[in-house]
């Protein structure tokens, strides 16, 4: 082709535009789209997970997913946890960064030693929790550090067997990954306070507002956007939490800890439904998706406000 | 800086690509997940290249979630190592001989008059068997070689019971709830098992299903012609509110997984233990010093016997499909043999799967080892019950446990899902 | 008389501010210590003895997880996965949200969506068919797949923090490089990548964290030890030490010590790239 049109030259544009995210789209579509759609495909399956001869049943995993209350039970736990993570765990994030936006010593530490919790990885995390609520004695004495405490520190009524008891297992939980995690909101909060102009302070503080004025009418205008950020993140993490599940409280306590993720890995390897554990997978994203967009849309909402 | 990054990615790329390796049919791969016997397989390893020349490699998987997820993934993908161990239900053993993920070993077996046979445990052998006419429709014979042998018994701390003044081990139930209650009162716990791990409480409500309503009568349930609102199964589910009513189990059981349950038998925060047999190396890992012996779970009714949980502890199986299974079946048969499975009882604690080996082991094996005929598995059940009414059993017995359902709620619960996958199940 | 209590007021209002946060510096560390304190007492104590500084103190335990858990050949696995997925993705993610942020090509936003929407969906059952995959392709048991792997894992999240930072620098600089002579790769290299320097701190500690701390695909997609990551070492350690603590202590402490030295070094420029636009977008 000698006679090179514009089309041509266009067309040469964009490919090359198009090979800067090639790399990306590549490594996306192999490791990402393709065990996607082999999920999709095999939700619509009953197979267990070995034989090469699997059934095709349509829409019956999903109708019996429909009915499935302690796979709803587990969504409402996932969703208590994340509950817990949105209010307790990021309110305390918001407080810490307000702190630590202001000029007071040892910034700098503190910092540095709020952001160790999401450092460490969840099988430490597991662990060493794991052995604070231990309930039990031995020789008498408390073997979990917090009821040791308790005792130690004249409230022995408050004692309790924290993983075991169906009042405060999920809570427990929740509280831990809380504990973990709350130091991710705390990085985003700050990086945010810090981005507001030091002279909208002055100004409002010339016209006399008071501090609670001063933060909700121009901190948290201003961070709307941060806090919506940290919010989806916090969903996202919330909703899928397992490793800390399974490494607090194995598989135990009925059904009142199971969690999606520990419904579909039961699902998989406990009962060996390996199609109705890809139905669950695919429910579980639609939700998420749904939850995500629902987000999307109230935070345009709020810009335009 | 960034000319400097730029080069870092190119070296690294270099030095991951390097790493590909030929197929060599002169090792054998070998995969499991017992992280106790890593360092003794891979010993044995070396004994056994020394002697024939055939490397064996040993690749070990843990925890045992990943290695199952592992296995089941390998054989989808029809990659399976010549040598692996399944660690699922019978039914799932039977869909990978199905899907000819297993070499049929009877012939080997049965080789010289059956020398190989002999020379194991026949309790071990059936966990490895399918029987003539079994509901699998499996192909008769026997697919895997047991390593060691095992079964799951009550355990019970020596100085404990003394110091409530409990003579000698409790031979009923009653005389358990008795000396549960004497336990507590000088503060010490009754009863700990890793009823965190479900399989656990299916292997102890199972043991006293047999005790209760005798065999027959526990298959007819899972055939489905008995409900489990029978009133032997809320004797069952009673025996759980009991124990935890009488404040008998140790607090947080359904939260504890085994690996927790054997660290408190073994530190003296409880009296008797429900464990398998394997716990011996665990226990002298922990307090070498601890004194305890084994008796069976305490029986509730003195007509029919008690029977436990037991048979091979782990059993390797060969691919059927590898070009090497010569080799991985003879490597097999020399991991069976007197020597190396007296090695394997020395150094990893288990009851050898090879009798003439039983000589040397420790006396408390000798205690679990005089229980072997009593064993039982649901793995050599003639019919077994479905995955989701076992999830839905196990969970109801945690839910008992905590005191939030009753034995009769939990009864007609699971047998509202028994009913359904009857249902499903009909064509 | 007013000063005073100006000053006092000031006074009370600052102390408060810091019980606050010496409450919580003390929860995030104690957990820490905790596990250090263990690692250095024997097991018959370390049940019984809740004194915060053990009365006897054992080094011999750290020795001792070293050797027996082999850390030795994990640690330099882990290293080396670490840098090269973050480079990996570094360079593969501010590609693409350049491409997405400035060059044009038809289908652009829907690809940008596509990524945003995977942070979204997650796949526990995903293993089978990406073991299945890794054996087509080649690449089970390969430092280069699992890299790839966890190169998949931390690009959505890469590619929207970059794509945000982009969109927020002014094009000047790139134009008068254009007017240089420089080409699209030319700008990238030499503009766009040195002033996305914060948002590129921010995307490497968040992935070293991922991957320093992964463990799940490296025991599924890894067969021999001289491959597997520092924390499927953990992992095996814990199975077979799970009875004793202080060694198992000492192991943990090994495994955190060295993403809390990357995270110290890297730290000071977290809140910074956060704050210079990475999020706030």
């Amino acid at each position: 082709m000698n006679i090179k049109s514009p089309c041509w030259f266009r067309f040469q544009d964009y490919l090359k535009n198009f090979s800067f995210a090639l790399p990306a789209i590549l490594i996306f579509s192999v490791f990402y789209i393709f065990p996607f759609i082999e999920i999709f495909r095999l939700s619509f399956y009953e197979w267990n997970g070995i034989t090469p001869a699997m059934r095709f049943v349509d829409f019956q995993n999903f109708a019996e997913l429909m009915q499935d209350e302690i796979w709803w039970q587990s969504i409402g736990h996932a969703a208590y946890i994340t509950f817990i993570a949105l209010t307790f765990q990021n309110v305390l994030a918001f407080a810490l960064a307000l702190a630590c936006d202001r000029e007071i010593r040892m910034k700098r530490f503190y910092r540095i030693v709020f952001f160790i919790p999401p450092v460490l990885s969840e099988i430490v995390v597991g662990i060493i929790w794991q052995w604070i609520l231990y309930a039990g004695l031995q020789d008498g004495q408390s073997i979990g550090l917090l009821n040791y405490w308790l005792v130690k520190s004249g409230l022995p009524h408050l004692v309790n067997d924290w993983l075991s008891d169906p009042q405060t297992a999920l809570t427990c939980i929740a509280i831990v990954h809380s504990w973990k995690g709350f130091g991710w909101g705390f990085i985003m909060l700050l990086a945010g306070l810090q981005t507001i102009d030091r002279q909208l302070y002055e100004a409002a503080r010339v016209d006399g507002a008071s501090s609670w004025k001063l933060f909700t009418q121009v901190i948290i205008p201003m961070m709307v956007p941060v806090i919506l950020v940290v919010v989806i993140l916090t969903i996202l993490g919330s909703m899928q939490v397992f490793v800390l599940v399974l490494s607090m409280v194995g598989q135990g306590l009925g059904y009142h800890t199971e969690v999606p993720v520990t419904r579909i890995l039961s699902a998989m390897t406990g009962t060996n439904r390996f199609g109705y554990a890809c139905a669950m997978g695919v429910n579980f994203g639609v939700i998420l998706v749904m939850v995500s967009i629902a987000f999307r849309w109230l935070s345009n909402r709020m810009k335009q406000a | 800086m960034r000319r400097k990054i730029a080069t870092l990615a190119l070296c690294l790329l270099v030095c991951c690509g390097c790493a590909k390796r030929q197929e060599d049919l002169n090792t054998i791969t070998l995969w499991h997940w017992m992280t106790d016997r890593q360092n003794a397989l891979e010993e044995l390893a070396r004994r056994y290249e020394a002697q024939t020349g055939v490397k064996v490699k040993i690749d070990l998987y843990a925890p045992s979630d990943i290695y199952s997820q592992r296995i089941v993934a390998s054989a989808q993908s029809q990659v399976l190592p010549d040598i692996y161990g399944i660690l699922d239900k019978k039914e799932i053993f039977a869909s990978f001989i199905q899907s000819g993920f297993v070499a049929d070993l009877t012939e080997e077996f049965q080789k010289n008059v059956g020398a190989w046979e002999k020379m194991l445990f026949p309790k071990a052998l059936d966990v490895n068997r399918f029987p003539e006419g079994n509901i699998y429709g499996v192909k008769a014979g026997i697919y895997g070689v047991p390593l060691d042998v095992t079964n799951i018994q009550m355990l019970y701390n020596k100085n404990l019971l003394q110091k409530a003044g409990i003579k000698t081990p409790p031979k009923t139930f009653q005389e358990f709830i008795a000396a549960g209650l004497a336990l507590k009162r000088v503060g010490i716990a009754g009863l700990v098992s890793g009823w965190g791990e479900m399989w656990m409480v299916d292997c102890f409500a199972s043991n006293y299903a047999f005790n209760i309503m005798g065999e027959e009568k526990v298959m007819a349930t899972y055939r489905g012609e008995v409900p489990y609102t029978d009133s032997d199964w809320i004797k069952v589910f009673d025996i759980f509110k009991e124990l935890s009513k009488k404040g008998i189990l140790i607090e947080g059981i359904v939260t504890k997984p085994n690996k927790y349950a054997e660290q408190d038998f073994a530190l003296g925060r409880a009296a008797f233990a429900f464990n398998g047999s394997w716990c011996v190396n665990v226990y002298h890992d922990m307090n070498s010093d601890l004194q305890y012996g084994t008796m069976l779970p305490p029986p509730i009714n003195e007509n029919l016997p008690m029977r436990i949980w037991g048979g091979a502890g782990s059993s390797l199986v060969v691919n059927n499909a590898s070009v090497r299974k010569d080799k991985a079946i003879a490597f097999l048969k020399w991991l069976t043999e007197k020597d190396q499975q007296a090695y394997l009882a020395i150094e990893t604690k288990n009851l050898p799967a090879n009798r003439e080996a039983l000589e040397s082991i420790p006396p408390i094996l000798g205690e679990f080892a005089s229980a072997m005929d009593l064993t039982t598995h649901p793995t050599i059940w003639p019919s077994n019950e479905n995955g989701l009414v076992i999830e839905k059993f196990d969970k109801g017995i945690q839910s008992i446990i905590i005191g939030e359902k009753t034995p009769e709620e939990v009864a007609r619960e699971v047998q509202a899902i028994k009913e359904r996958e009857l249902q499903k199940a009909r064509p | 008389m007013a000063i005073n209590k100006y000053i006092a007021e000031r006074i009370a209002k600052g102390f408060s501010i810091h019980l606050f946060l010496i409450l919580f510096t003390l929860t995030c560390l104690f957990p820490l210590f905790w596990m250090v304190r263990s690692a250095l007492m024997s097991n018959a104590t370390v049940f019984t003895d809740k004194s915060l500084i053990p009365k006897v103190i054992n080094f011999g335990n750290f020795a001792e997880a070293w050797v027996e858990g082999n850390f030795g050949i994990y640690f330099f696995n882990s290293l080396l996965y670490t840098t090269s997925v973050v480079i990996g993705i570094v360079l593969i993610a501010s590609l693409a949200a350049y491409a997405f942020s400035r060059l044009h090509f038809p289908g652009r936003n829907f690809f940008f969506y596509m990524f945003v929407a995977a942070m979204m969906i997650p796949l526990p059952g995903s293993f089978v068919p990406l073991y299945r995959l890794m054996i087509v392709l080649g690449l089970i048991n390969t430092r280069i797949g699992y890299i790839l792997c966890m190169i998949n894992v931390g690009l959505s999240m890469s590619i929207l923090l970059l794509k945000t930072f982009f969109d927020k620098l002014p094009p000047d600089l790139e134009d008068a490089a254009r007017i240089d002579g420089c080409g699209r790769l030319g700008i990238w290299w030499h503009v766009a990548l040195p002033l996305a320097r914060p948002a590129i701190a921010v995307i490497v500690i968040f992935n070293s964290l991922i991957v320093w701390n992964e463990y799940i695909l490296a025991a599924l997609l890894l067969n021999d030890k001289s491959l597997m990551p520092l924390q499927r070492g953990l992992m095996v350690f814990q199975g077979a030490h799970s009875v004793d603590y202080p060694l198992l202590m000492a192991g943990l402490t090994i495994a955190a010590i060295p993403i809390i030295l990357i995270y110290l070094a890297m730290q000071k420029h977290i809140v910074k790239g956060l704050s210079s636009g990475a999020i706030v977008g």
